[in-house]
């Protein structure tokens, strides 16, 4: 069983994000994720200063196998991305939710956290994959 | 549900991810698809390839039906357990599928072929078998296991008892019957191995004991990487019923000579020949960073445009590589557009990997 840490929020297609004591949100794909994706080999990041908007495209993982989306659960400005996915793309099959994540966002609307799912609710996203 | 080998069970059991493969329930990988492509490359791992289909032809003129049937020429095949590569192909010169045969005696070749062609194939090698009077039968009763790796014969050899020794001495590319097996030595890898052919009912134990004498099962994931870096086609990505060899760097496996033979397909191919062949496939090397997938578009300038049929991550070159059909006259420098970026890549001579080492 995959790990769905209770303090992070989630959309369907498998993001999570977590909010920091600053008010920035990080951002990352779910164990669940990486581990249907397999190893991965490239991880493309939104460039600082890029406005994103809730569930839109806002990086690309991409393993031996295909290509995957990965779309923002928030909408903000993209204040850093994980730079060290580039030499390293393996840290988000190894640590998908510490030193896997993938960008960090400065929300312009904090609320819309509230719209994502728990974690209990993501669980039964999993399971229902299965 | 797809269909099932008869090793599906055992890949169920092992905790493998499966896919649908050509309407086949297969495994793609078993963890980690990369640490299964390493251990072929270093070591030896296993491939269920059941879902491949043995096909034997036999009769009197078995050779004669095979020579108007396959692009390449079985004549070339004299010694008994030798195995040839072909296309076999339609009339327009497009690809039915890709496939080796073995000559195992005047009146018995053994053909194998893919499985997403499989019903096909056996169609139209019955519709042509009558004026020949030879007899078509898939051998459903076996399956195959492919061992690959450096140590793949060594390792898979002590679980055959008394045929080890003479399955050792096979030549590359030959194969022979031994007691309960059919053992080639012949594979999808770019490393040596075998491919053993066995009856259905023994596989699991055979799986079984091969894990145990340390080969890695393997799944398709890592077989499709692994092909790509040997610089080998795959059917139904970089070829098909609408695209003829010459132009799916298959011109090698076309045997022209002698001239009056008169193959399915021939006449296409020579007006194609005579009228100029516009298109070639290339391997390439991404130059940027990004991952080559199939389907991308490739850009030659001032010449024209092409696509990729086929590309991957290579975990040997921890680069991306792929096959891409461009226009017959594309140089060394393209371009390829992913994810509306263009990205510059480079035409390389393939294999990119044979026998371990890195060629490019």
């Amino acid at each position: 069983m995959s790990s769905i840490p209770s303090d992070l929020k989630y959309l369907d297609s498998h993001e999570w994000a977590r909010l920091e004591s600053d008010g920035t949100v990080t951002v990352g794909i779910s164990d669940h994720a990486q581990g249907s994706l397999g190893d991965l080999v490239f991880v493309e990041v939104p460039e600082v200063g890029k406005t994103l908007a809730k569930g839109g495209a806002a990086a690309v993982v991409e393993s031996v196998k295909a290509a995957s989306d990965v779309y923002s659960p928030i909408s903000g400005e993209v204040i850093a991305a994980n730079e060290a996915l580039g030499a390293s793309p393996e840290l988000v099959n190894q640590d998908p939710y510490g030193a896997g994540w993938l960008f960090k966002v400065k929300p312009s609307n904090a609320g819309e956290l509230e719209q994502l799912l728990d974690a209990p609710a993501y669980e039964k996203v999993v399971e229902a994959a299965h | 549900m797809g269909l099932k080998t008869p090793l599906y069970e055992t890949h169920v059991a092992a905790g493998a991810r499966l896919v649908d493969f050509g309407g086949w329930d297969m495994p793609v990988n078993y963890g980690s698809q990369i640490e299964e492509h390493h251990a072929v490359r270093r070591d030896a791992g296993m491939f269920d390839v059941s879902h491949m289909l043995s096909v034997d032809v036999t009769g009197a003129r078995a050779r004669d039906y095979l020579r108007h049937l396959l692009a390449n020429d079985v004549a070339k095949l004299k010694e008994s357990g030798k195995a040839l590569y072909s296309c076999m192909l339609n009339e327009r010169g497009g690809v039915l599928d890709d496939l080796i045969v073995y000559f195992i005696n005047d009146e018995w070749f053994r053909v194998v072929v893919n499985a997403g062609t499989r019903d096909k194939d056996i169609a139209w090698l019955k519709s042509h078998a009558g004026a020949f009077g030879v007899d078509i039968k898939p051998r459903t009763d076996l399956a195959m296991i492919a061992v690959q790796g450096p140590n793949a014969r060594a390792k898979a050899g002590t679980l055959i008892g008394e045929h080890a020794a003479a399955a050792l001495a096979l030549k590359h590319f030959s194969g022979r019957e031994l007691g309960p097996y059919f053992i080639a030595r012949t594979g999808y890898t770019g490393e040596d191995g075998w491919e053993i052919m066995l009856p259905v009912d023994a596989a699991a134990k055979f799986w079984a004991d091969l894990k145990a004498a340390g080969v890695a099962q393997c799944g398709l994931g890592a077989r499709d990487t692994l092909r790509l870096e040997a610089g080998m086609n795959l059917y139904g990505n970089d070829m098909d019923e609408n695209v003829s060899p010459l132009e799916s760097g298959l011109t090698w496996t076309v045997a022209f000579d002698p001239p009056e033979r008169d193959f399915v397909g021939r006449a296409a191919l020579e007006t194609l020949r005579k009228n100029g062949i516009p298109r070639k496939l290339v391997g390439l090397v991404l130059e940027d960073r990004g991952v080559l997938r199939g389907h991308q578009k490739v850009v030659a300038p001032g010449i024209g445009e092409g696509e990729l049929t086929s590309g991957t991550f290579s975990p040997t070159l921890e680069r991306s590589i792929g096959f891409a059909r461009v226009p017959a006259a594309t140089g060394e420098q393209v371009q390829v557009d992913i994810r509306g970026k263009l990205l510059a890549a480079r035409v390389v001579k393939y294999p990119f990997v044979r026998n371990g080492k890195a060629l490019i």
